[in-house]
């Protein structure tokens, strides 16, 4: 499974890796939920560390669409709030 | 559904929403070419705009540190005349500078941040437009229009991922740099009006330094006097005696201006 940190690239990790990322996604998910500006931070980045630490990152050159996209490393609630809306960050 | 999940989804449907546009989907993959070619000059210069930005919040930077390095030799200067007093409004001026030195360096770190992920972000767009320039020639070269669908849809999504990633990024950093900008426009405002430099510029010079100019050549007058009196003026003149005679056997004629009147 492929997974991508905005502004840093892509990562290949296993299935095996995947119930830890859930669980971890899922504390993330509900610290935006829960409006919790220093939950959310501390949160994301565990579960950014987990995906750098356990996965092998794509090379550059590589064409492929990733099965599961994590905001950057610094950004904030609101930030994701307008990642999550259609209209929001993502350009064109 | 999960955080990632919903991210990703929303990445892809922009990716799909871009497809749709061309009839044949080989003039997608031109098109495509073509926008990723602009991105990557767009973001080639957002890492010019940042190092720009930060190379000026160096630079203001150094001025307050040129400053607050002059008032410390304000305070010391003063303190050792027996100023407390100026010493004492030296110092507070330097604290003054000392906070906004390190906002300046906290900036400086964030766009020196900025510059690096979208240097990184440039070497990735473009290591990936090129395998994309490489796969589009191959499906055009080899595939019915029919038949390059599924091979576009497949690099074509990954690219346009990468790009609204990387698309995103630029933009954040604009919007970074820009409100740097903003304040460092603000510290520029405050050099230029004096209210930081009014105590230390180095060209005008400043009321601490006028009045430690006074005192010191008072006091340089006074310590003159004082050794006048001591005494001690046949010394100098014996001092500036001693030139003249060599003077004399070098140039024969006379000195129109003497050393010793000088001062």
């Amino acid at each position: 499974m492929i997974v991508r940190i905005l502004g840093e690239g892509q990562w290949t990790v296993t299935d095996e890796q995947l119930p830890t990322l859930n669980t971890l996604d899922a504390a993330v998910e509900a610290a935006v939920e829960a409006e919790d500006q220093s939950s959310f931070s501390n949160t994301l980045s565990a579960l950014l560390d987990a995906v750098r630490t356990g996965g092998e990152p794509l090379p550059d050159e590589s064409l492929e669409d990733s099965d599961l996209i994590l905001p950057p490393s610094d950004a904030t609630l609101e930030e994701v709030r307008e990642l999550l809306n259609d209209d929001g960050l993502i350009p064109g | 559904m999960t955080l990632m999940k919903r991210i990703s989804l929303i990445f892809r449907a922009k990716a799909d929403k871009a497809l749709d546009r061309a009839e044949d989907p080989r003039e997608t993959l031109d098109y495509s070419y073509k926008r990723q070619l602009e991105l990557l000059t767009k973001v080639r210069r957002g890492v010019a705009d940042v190092a720009t930005s930060r190379k000026r919040v160096e630079l203001q930077g150094a001025q307050l540190k040129q400053q607050s390095d002059k008032l410390t030799e304000q305070a010391q200067k003063a303190l050792s005349m027996g100023r407390e007093d100026l010493a004492r409004e030296a110092l507070t001026r330097k604290s003054a500078l000392t906070s906004q030195m390190s906002d300046l360096q906290a900036q400086q770190a964030q766009l020196q941040g900025e510059e690096e992920k979208l240097t990184l972000a440039s070497q990735r767009l473009q290591a990936k437009v090129e395998s994309f320039r490489t796969q589009k020639e191959t499906i055009k070269a080899q595939y019915t229009a029919a038949e390059a669908q599924t091979r576009i849809n497949e690099a074509f999504s990954g690219i346009s991922e990468e790009m609204g990633d990387v698309g995103m990024a630029v933009q954040r950093a604009e919007d970074k740099t820009a409100q740097m900008q903003a304040r460092a426009g603000a510290i520029d405002e405050l050099i230029a009006s004096g209210a930081l430099d009014d105590a230390s510029s180095i060209n005008r010079g400043d009321d601490i330094s006028r009045e430690l100019e006074a005192m010191s050549s008072q006091s340089d007058v006074e310590s003159e006097l004082a050794a006048l009196k001591a005494g001690s003026a046949p010394q100098a003149l014996e001092q500036s005696d001693s030139t003249p005679p060599a003077q004399v056997e070098a140039t024969p004629v006379s000195e129109p201006r003497k050393e010793e009147g000088q001062s």
